[in-house]
């Protein structure tokens, strides 16, 4: 991917998220949260795994968004109070300040990772074939503890969301 | 401009995780730190799939399949968590949902 085009995406990101945390109304954030989203799918092409940019806005955008914006609506809540730091310790301030400076820092001056000719790495995330072999040969276990995790989170949903007669006077 | 190299992605993953948890951090509706805590993990999985394509490897991808179902599963149960508080409590505001701080 050209380095403009990149950058115009990675701005994009960044700019979608920071509009998740200043936005005072949850359906804004949300709805920017949703932009951030496809732009990290961007940035997935650029990095030629389609399936997962595919599967990004699938799953987190078409899915995760929309349950996000529905129980928005649903619960209705007023808006948020401006976001604030006033009750942050000074101390905490300073260290605060001080680890994210330390942090640029260090990524300036010291934070270089070798840098492969990608024209002679192949990109094999852009093989649909190989994600399949791997899920289902060397990850075959991870994905049957997932569909369990997914049961158990299913059942869960549900005893949560249920009203249970005569347990209400268990606090 | 960054370029569109290892440290470049890395750094918009960075970039991506610090600000999702200014908004762990400082927002105060549970909705919202939610959304955020989502952003961490997507920046997480972009960082991942960087790896993996700068590497020449498949376990970062992979791996980004179970992020994403983990994702999801935890999207499910703690919106449903939210909903039941709501219903209990009648807010969703951190500042008035601090029984377990005291």
């Amino acid at each position: 991917m050209g380095h403009l085009l990149f950058n115009v995406i990675a701005l994009f990101t960044l700019i979608a998220a920071v509009g998740v945390v200043v936005n005072k109304n949850a359906v804004n954030a949300s709805l920017c949260l949703l932009l951030s989203l496809v732009g990290v799918a961007g940035l997935f092409v650029g990095l030629e795994a389609y399936l997962l940019a595919f599967l990004l806005l699938l799953v987190y955008a078409g899915a995760i968004v929309a349950l996000f914006l529905f129980i928005v609506m649903l619960l209705d809540t007023k808006g948020d109070a401006r976001p604030t730091l006033n009750r942050l310790p000074a101390a905490a301030r300073v260290l605060a300040v001080g680890l994210v400076g330390a942090g640029f820092v260090s990524f300036l001056t010291r934070g270089r990772l070798p840098e492969p000719d990608l024209t002679k790495v192949p990109a094999l995330g852009a093989d649909l074939k190989l994600y399949a072999y791997q899920l289902f040969t060397t990850y075959l276990l991870p994905v049957q503890i997932l569909g369990f995790l997914l049961l158990i989170a299913m059942i869960g949903v549900i005893v949560l969301s249920k009203k249970f007669e005569g347990l209400e006077d268990i606090k | 401009m960054i370029p569109a190299t290892l440290n470049g992605y890395l750094a918009i993953a960075v970039a991506l995780f610090a600000i999702g948890l200014v908004g762990v951090l400082v927002r105060r509706n549970t909705l919202v730190v939610f959304m955020c805590l989502e952003l961490m993990l997507v920046a997480s999985t972009l960082a991942l799939v960087a790896f993996s394509r700068f590497n020449g490897t498949m376990d970062g991808n992979v791996f980004v399949f179970f992020i994403l179902t983990v994702a999801a599963a935890e999207v499910a149960v703690g919106l449903a968590i939210i909903v039941a508080l709501f219903r209990k409590r009648q807010t969703i505001q951190i500042d008035q949902l601090n029984t377990l701080k005291h």
